[in-house]
C-alpha cells in the first residue's frame, strides 16, 4: 500500500525549522533540522494542545510555544516536565524535492 | 452599571467553575495572538546567554556586596540601606529570575536556566517543581476563575491580604506551611490537580532541603545570638517584597476574568530601567503571555512590533495604579466589574461572542 503522503516541498522550510501540515483531520509538524535532513511528528504537544509548529527548532530539539516542553523530534523523547508523554513520530523521504511522509506507521 | 451577579467566584481549583470552565470551553481554549510573521518569530525567539549571564551577574555580584556592607555596618543605622537594597534582589529581583528562568528563555545553557532558577525559587520561597506546574497552568488558564492558581487579586478583592503581602506576610506564611507539609511527604488535593503523579516525589525532596537549609539558618541565628543570618536568609523574602507585588499587581488586576485574549487581561507598563532591571521586563505582559516563549531581553522589540494590535499601555506605574485601584474599590460593591481595555484602531477587534454583552455591561 502507497501510504506516502506528500507534505510540502523542501523549500518551503528554512534549515533548522518547522512547518505544520495538516491532513485528514490530523494535524503533524515538518521539521528541517540544520544538517538538511527532514524529520516528521504529530503537531500537538503531548502537554497541551498546542501546535509545534509554532516553536522554536533548536539542533534536534522542538520547543512547545506555550510552556517551554522539549522533544527531540528525530526520536520524540519528551526531555523533561512540563511534557512526560512522548510524541509520535513518522517516516519521512524527500523525492524531487518534495517531502513525503508515511502515515500508516 | 453595577450588574451583580447572585453567585460569588469559587476560585477553587477543584470547585464549581473549575468544572464550569471545562465544560463550557474554557479551560485550556485557544487564545487570540497577534500575527507576526513566523521568520520574525523566530528572530524573536532565539536564545542567547550573554545578556542573562550579564543580568545574573549584576544582580548576585550586587547582592554579595550589598550583603557584606550590610553585615559590616550591623548595629548602626548605616546598614539600613543596604539591606533595603539587598532584600528587594532577594525578595524581588527572585520572582522575575523564578518566572523567566522557569520558562527556560532567560539563558541559551539549560544548565544555566536551571541553576539560576532553583537558586531564585528558594529566595522567592516557591517550590520549584509546584510553581513550574503551576505557572504552566496560569499560561493556559489565564484568569480563568477555578482554573488558574496564581490569580493575585481575587473578586471580590481582599485588600488586607494585597496589602500584608506587599511586606511578603502572607505568601511566606503559606511557603513555610506549604514546606512542612511537603516535606512531611503530602501533596495536597490541589496540587494533585496540576502536578503529575511521577513528579509528585521531587516536590518532597525539595520542601526537605529546604527545610534544612532554614533549620541550619535558625540554629545559626539563636548560637549566635542575633538575628542577622535571618537578615540574609528567609527575612528578606519579607521586607524586600514589595517591590515584586507593587510590580506584580499591575499584571492582570482589575481586568477582566475567564476571556480567552491577554489584550482583556493582562496589562503593559511602561517603567523606570531599574524596575525593569528587577522585574526583568515583565513589564510587557500581554506581550509575554501572548508569546510566552520570547526571552526577556526581546520584548521590547516584540512590543514595538505588535503594539498597533494592542490596547495602549499605562505609561508609568502611578498610571496603572490610578486605574487599577478604583477597580479594585468598584468590585468590592461589585465583583463583575471589570476594566475593559480600548483596542487602536489598527487592532483586531476583541472576539465579542467570548466576551459578550453581560461581560461589557459588568464592565461600563
Amino acid at each position: 500500500m502507497n501510504d506516502w503522503i506528500e507534505a510540502c516541498t523542501a523549500d518551503d522550510i528554512d534549515e533548522e525549522d518547522v512547518m505544520r501540515f495538516d491532513h485528514a483531520g490530523r494535524t503533524f509538524a515538518i521539521y528541517r533540522s540544520p544538517d538538511d535532513e527532514f524529520f516528521a511528528t504529530d503537531g500537538l504537544c503531548t502537554h497541551e494542545h498546542i501546535h509545534l509548529a509554532d516553536g522554536l527548532v533548536m539542533d534536534d530539539i522542538i520547543e512547545c510555544p506555550k510552556h517551554n516542553g522539549r522533544f527531540n523530534y528525530k526520536t520524540g523523547q519528551a526531555k523533561g516536565a512540563p511534557v512526560c508523554v512522548n510524541l509520535k513520530t513518522y517516516p519521512v523521504k524527500v523525492e524531487a524535492g518534495k517531502v513525503l511522509i508515511q502515515l500508516s506507521q | 452599571m453595577d450588574a451583580a451577579l447572585p453567585v460569588s467566584r469559587d476560585y477553587s481549583l477543584v470547585g464549581r467553575d473549575s468544572q464550569r470552565a471545562v465544560e463550557t470551553g474554557l479551560a485550556a481554549a485557544e487564545w487570540y495572538h497577534t500575527d507576526v510573521p513566523r521568520k520574525d518569530m523566530k528572530e524573536l525567539m532565539k536564545r542567547e546567554d550573554g545578556p542573562a549571564i550579564r543580568d545574573t551577574a549584576v544582580w548576585l555580584g550586587s547582592m554579595v556586596v550589598l550583603a557584606g556592607l550590610g553585615v559590616v555596618l550591623w548595629g548602626t543605622i548605616w546598614c539600613i540601606p543596604f539591606f533595603l537594597a539587598y532584600g528587594v534582589l532577594y525578595g524581588s529581583a527572585s520572582d522575575s529570575r523564578w518566572h523567566e528562568c522557569g520558562h527556560g528563555t532567560a539563558f541559551k545553557t539549560r544548565w544555566m536556566n536551571d541553576a539560576v532558577y532553583q537558586i531564585a525559587c528558594f529566595m522567592i520561597m516557591r517550590n520549584p517543581v509546584t510553581w513550574r506546574w503551576s505557572h504552566a497552568r496560569h499560561h493556559t488558564d489565564t484568569v480563568i476563575v477555578g482554573r488558574d492558581p496564581e490569580i493575585a487579586v481575587m473578586r471580590p478583592p481582599d485588600l488586607f491580604r494585597v496589602v500584608l503581602n506587599f511586606f511578603g506576610i502572607l505568601d511566606a506564611w503559606h511557603a513555610i506551611v506549604d514546606m512542612l507539609r511537603n516535606a512531611t511527604g503530602v501533596v495536597s488535593a490541589e496540587e494533585k490537580t496540576f502536578i503529575p503523579e511521577q513528579e509528585q516525589h521531587k516536590v518532597v525532596r525539595i520542601a526537605r532541603i529546604w527545610f534544612a537549609i532554614y533549620a541550619v539558618t535558625i540554629v545559626v541565628a539563636v548560637y549566635t545570638g542575633s538575628i542577622l543570618p535571618l537578615m540574609l536568609v528567609g527575612l528578606p523574602r519579607l521586607y524586600g517584597a514589595w517591590h515584586h507585588v507593587l510590580t506584580g499587581l499591575l499584571q492582570h488586576g482589575g481586568l477582566a476574568d475567564n476571556v480567552t485574549d491577554h489584550r482583556l487581561n493582562s496589562r503593559t507598563v511602561y517603567m523606570n530601567p531599574v524596575s525593569r532591571f528587577v522585574y526583568w521586563n515583565m513589564n510587557y505582559h500581554v506581550e509575554h503571555h501572548m508569546f510566552p516563549m520570547v526571552p526577556y531581553h526581546a520584548l521590547p522589540r516584540l512590543h514595538a512590533m505588535i503594539k498597533h494590535d494592542l490596547p495602549a499601555p499605562n505609561p508609568s506605574i502611578l498610571d496603572g495604579y490610578r486605574e487599577m485601584v478604583p477597580a479594585f474599590l468598584h468590585q468590592l460593591r461589585n465583583e463583575d466589574y471589570y476594566l475593559r481595555r480600548e483596542l487602536p484602531l489598527t487592532a483586531k477587534p476583541y472576539r465579542e461572542e467570548f466576551h459578550g454583552e453581560a461581560a461589557r455591561a459588568a464592565a461600563e
